[in-house]
């Protein structure tokens, strides 16, 4: 039979994606592992390999085609054996081919346990699918059916999700707090303010559509506050001289590394901080995994260092190194910047003294790092002169209060302020 | 020989399997059925089929013999019992040949033997002298199950029968005792009782259809009463003392009396067991329960790509059951995302005697002692016109709902046709309908099926053609 090549998701968030480049054409005999085409998607480009032997016989997209949605048939294989005669009454689409015929070479394959865990993808149109027995015990409950997740088919939310939330204490839904739909369009569309040609159009490509939709989500989703605190570096500073005057060739700790120690180790001491809002529970991550905000050409992408609790420095130094490399290449896998329970953002190296960040979901608390600079400061009565940086915590306060919050920048400082705590 | 090499390989054709097959086939694996008898498994040979076929004589018969009340005359009405076996037959070889016919079409290799498991990627198919070996990255075991005999009651084709021996009579057996008034026994008390036989049904609990709701079993066995049929329920079998050309059984009734029944036949229906030897399941070390394979709610054995679907795992031991599992263990093989465990409470039962029985959900008893507070509708076949005009007013369509949320918590029928009705509630509890859905759905008039709306209507105290 012959076999359809899909559309692969290669993230589990994925439901689209380009057709950047076709390697084979057809009539081209391909064996299992030669690459088949590149597909591009918001954050990464990957490319996908044939599973079996056989031939192209149809390329079915385009390349260059955009939007082409998961799942999808692009093109066809014909086995060994088989010519064009099978094609005949084959219906490309026929409910999907197996995903395990066009798998992804680095993409996480779809495991059958997915399935197991709901659907936790928000809604993000106006229309929320949920049953009529799940509509009517949320209005009796007074449950919020828009916060719910729903895992009856196609995501739909049914009885057992509202009885889950119930059970698992589920926001209320408050009369005066209806939630949003969230959309890609302003309430007012600028154009109005504008005279035509007093501007340049830019259509926005993915990434800037992605930040744009993730980031309102996550405003109007997650109750955001702030904290703050000032950390002197000066012992930092000096501890970073001396290891990278001894350290090996090519490894050069920065400020931000240090930073990233820090905050994996307040992170296992205050494990209550790294944690995601899943809704009806709490996700208690094992692992620090931490986020750090690379700026790259059009927009930003947060890769992340993984189990960061468990490197050293000089590991963490070569992890950021990698990932940012990667990053502005445009070469990271789905799997290295989707997750994470906690993220970092530095915007020190542009002077900024302190700013807020906006919480990267599923994390709950992104920390916002100024630049260290010479300031004044009060010891034993006396006016000195530290380096100083201030650092801000946003949480989401579903699930880290302001104490929790507190209680993680007490821990950080005190292995900034003293940098020999971190060796422990 | 080189060994061929599969995605997928089902071990039994039956309705799990063979489902099973095309689904996976459809989603693009190379598949293989390993079946040593028929393709159809007992639900098309010796099961749900040939059983329908024999009862549609019996229908017919029944009609015939009434032809008055509809202003038709028949005289000299009589039947060929082998004629009719004949045709109960043919309908399941036809069925049987459909399903070849299905396997060519979606290009799934059936291999005719005795399967056996080897390793969890390995299997033998025993064929007479012939064996053979395929490998298999995934394989769903579903070789059913068969009748449940009990000591001193092995079935010998002549005095003692189970489903299978009853679905091919040689003779028409002038009496009969069927023991166990599940399903299977009651659809073989009503095609023989229907066609003149003296029946004697023997229930060890205090009712007959005992998985059925209360009401509507008491209302069936009314009507099975006034057939003629004698039911013995809370009675206990003694002993059976066989002969030649008939068998003595011993009963011990409800009230304690001893009673003895000399009949040509009796017919063992008092369950199932699981074909669960000669696999290879012990060298696997896969886990058996009894006769049943243990599995989880994907249908995923102990033994990682092994699978076990159907009346060869947990109830309910129904064909519809099988096959959603089949598909379902495709699709999950294949790594779907979105598909989901079955949920038995949505899976509806059938019972085709006369009158039909059918059923989804909780009983009234069972959503008591879940804690919920219910509210219940009826309504009468006699309030019905389609049925009058049917002259089947026999029968009572019964909805029990949560009195808070509105959920259709289940359904109970019994009358002409119900079997073909269920379905309505059934996708109503699917999609979890409360009763204002129901109430808000037009039903087609005249049918039976309005009754289905006057009953939710009734619940709620709101009923209009009563």
């Amino acid at each position: 039979m012959p076999i359809s090549i899909l559309m692969p998701a290669l993230s589990p968030t994925m439901e689209e994606g380009t057709l950047a480049k076709w390697h084979v054409k057809e009539g081209d005999v391909v064996s299992s592992g030669d690459v088949l085409a590149e597909i591009e998607t918001d954050k990464a480009t990957m490319e996908i390999e044939a599973i079996d032997e056989g031939t192209v016989a149809k390329l079915l997209v385009a390349e260059g085609t955009e939007a082409v949605p998961v799942n999808t048939a692009i093109a066809i294989i014909l086995e060994d054996g088989e010519d064009a005669s099978a094609l005949e009454g084959f219906d490309v689409n026929a409910e999907s081919a197996p995903v395990v015929e066009a798998a992804a070479t680095v993409a996480p394959a779809v495991t059958p346990t997915a399935s197991e865990k709901p659907n936790t993808q928000p809604a993000t149109g106006s229309r929320i699918f949920s049953s009529p027995l799940a509509r009517r015990i949320a209005s009796q409950e007074g449950v919020d059916i828009a916060s719910l997740a729903g895992s009856g088919p196609r995501g739909r939310i049914v009885k057992k999700d509202v009885e889950a939330a119930l059970a698992g204490g589920a926001p209320k839904a408050q009369a005066t707090l209806q939630a949003m739909p969230i959309g890609q369009q302003p309430a007012i569309d600028p154009r109005v303010y504008f005279e035509d040609g007093s501007y340049d159009e830019v259509p926005l490509d993915k990434m800037r559509m992605t930040i744009a939709r993730r980031l309102t989500q996550s405003k109007q989703e997650i109750p955001h506050y702030y904290i703050s605190v000032d950390c002197e570096l000066d012992a930092l500073l000096q501890a970073r001289k001396d290891l990278n005057a001894h350290a090996d060739e090519g490894v050069k700790i920065s400020v931000n590394d240090f930073v990233v120690r820090a905050a994996a180790l307040a992170l296992k001491k205050v494990p209550d901080v790294n944690v995601s809002y899943a809704g009806n529970a709490v996700l208690k991550h094992h692992h620090a995994d931490i986020g750090i905000a690379v700026a790259i050409d059009g927009g930003l992408i947060t890769p992340i260092i993984a189990k960061a609790d468990e490197k050293g420095l000089a590991a963490i130094s070569a992890a950021a190194k990698d990932l940012a490399l990667r990053a502005r290449e445009r070469k990271l896998k789905p799997s290295e910047f989707e997750g994470g329970g906690f993220s970092i953002s530095n915007l020190g190296m542009f002077g900024v003294k302190n700013f807020t960040a906006v919480i990267n979901p599923p994390q709950s608390a992104i920390l916002a790092v100024g630049a260290g600079e010479p300031r004044p400061v009060i010891k034993d009565g006396q006016v000195t002169a530290a380096t100083v940086m201030t650092v801000t915590l946003s949480c989401d306060h579903r699930v880290i209060d302001g104490a929790l919050g507190a209680q993680f920048l007490q821990v950080f400082k005190r292995h900034i302020e003293l940098p020999a705590s971190m060796l422990m | 020989m080189t060994e061929k090499t599969y995605d997928v390989v089902v071990i039994g054709g039956g309705p799990g399997g063979y489902v099973a097959a095309i689904r996976a086939s459809q989603l693009g694996m190379k598949t293989a059925v390993i079946e040593r008898d028929k393709l159809g498994g007992v639900c098309l040979n010796w099961g749900c089929i040939p059983t329908k076929a024999l009862l549609r004589s019996a229908e017919v018969y029944h009609l015939m013999q009434n032809a008055s009340d509809f202003g038709l005359k028949a005289d000299g009405i009589s039947f060929d019992i082998e004629a009719v076996v004949k045709r109960s037959r043919k309908v399941s070889e036809r069925l049987s040949g459909g399903i070849g016919f299905l396997m060519k079409k979606n290009k799934i290799d059936v291999i005719a033997g005795e399967a056996g498991l080897i390793d969890p990627t390995t299997i033998t198919v025993k064929s007479g002298k012939d064996s053979q070996t395929v490998k298999a990255k995934n394989i769903i075991l579903a070789t059913g199950a068969r009748a449940r005999t009990l000591p001193d009651l092995e079935p010998d084709g002549e005095v003692i029968w189970t489903a299978k021996e009853a679905m091919v009579p040689k003779s028409m057996p002038k009496s009969l005792l069927v023991i166990g008034s599940g399903a299977i026994g009651i659809e073989f008390a009503s095609f023989y009782n229907t066609m003149g036989a003296d029946v004697t049904v023997v229930e060890m609990v205090d009712r007959i259809l005992p998985a059925e709701d209360a009401e509507i079993a008491a209302l069936a066995a009314k009507s099975f009463k006034a057939q003629g049929m004698k039911l013995l329920t809370g009675a206990k079998i003694e002993k059976v003392e066989k002969g030649a050309k008939n068998a003595k059984v011993t009963v011990t009734t409800s009230d304690g009396k001893t009673e003895t029944h000399t009949v040509d036949v009796v017919i063992c229906a008092v369950g199932i067991v699981g074909n669960v030897e000669n696999i290879g399941l012990e060298k696997l070390g896969i886990k058996v329960d009894r006769t049943h394979i243990s599995v989880n709610q994907w249908c995923e054995t102990n033994v990682k790509n092994i699978f076990a679907i159907g009346d060869l795992v947990g109830p309910p031991w129904l064909a519809h059951k099988a096959s959603h599992e089949g598909a379902m263990v495709a699709e999950r093989i294949a790594g779907h995302v979105d598909i989901h465990p079955l949920d038995t409470s949505k899976i509806p039962g059938c019972t085709y005697c006369h009158p039909q029985v059918a059923s989804v959900g909780l009983t009234e008893e069972k959503a008591k002692e879940a804690g919920h507070k219910v509210k219940v509708g009826r309504f009468p076949f006699t309030g019905n016109g389609k049925a009058i005009a049917l002259g089947d007013t026999t029968g009572l369509i019964k909805t029990i709902f949560d009195e808070k949320t509105g959920e259709l918590l289940g359904a109970h029928m019994v009358g002409a046709e119900v079997t073909e009705l269920i379905q309505g509630y059934t996708v109503a509890r699917t999609m979890e309908a409360t009763e204002a859905d129901l109430m808000g759905t037009v039903f087609p008039h005249p049918t039976l099926s309005e009754m289905m709306h006057e009953s939710v209507l009734d619940a709620f105290d709101r009923a209009l053609h009563i």
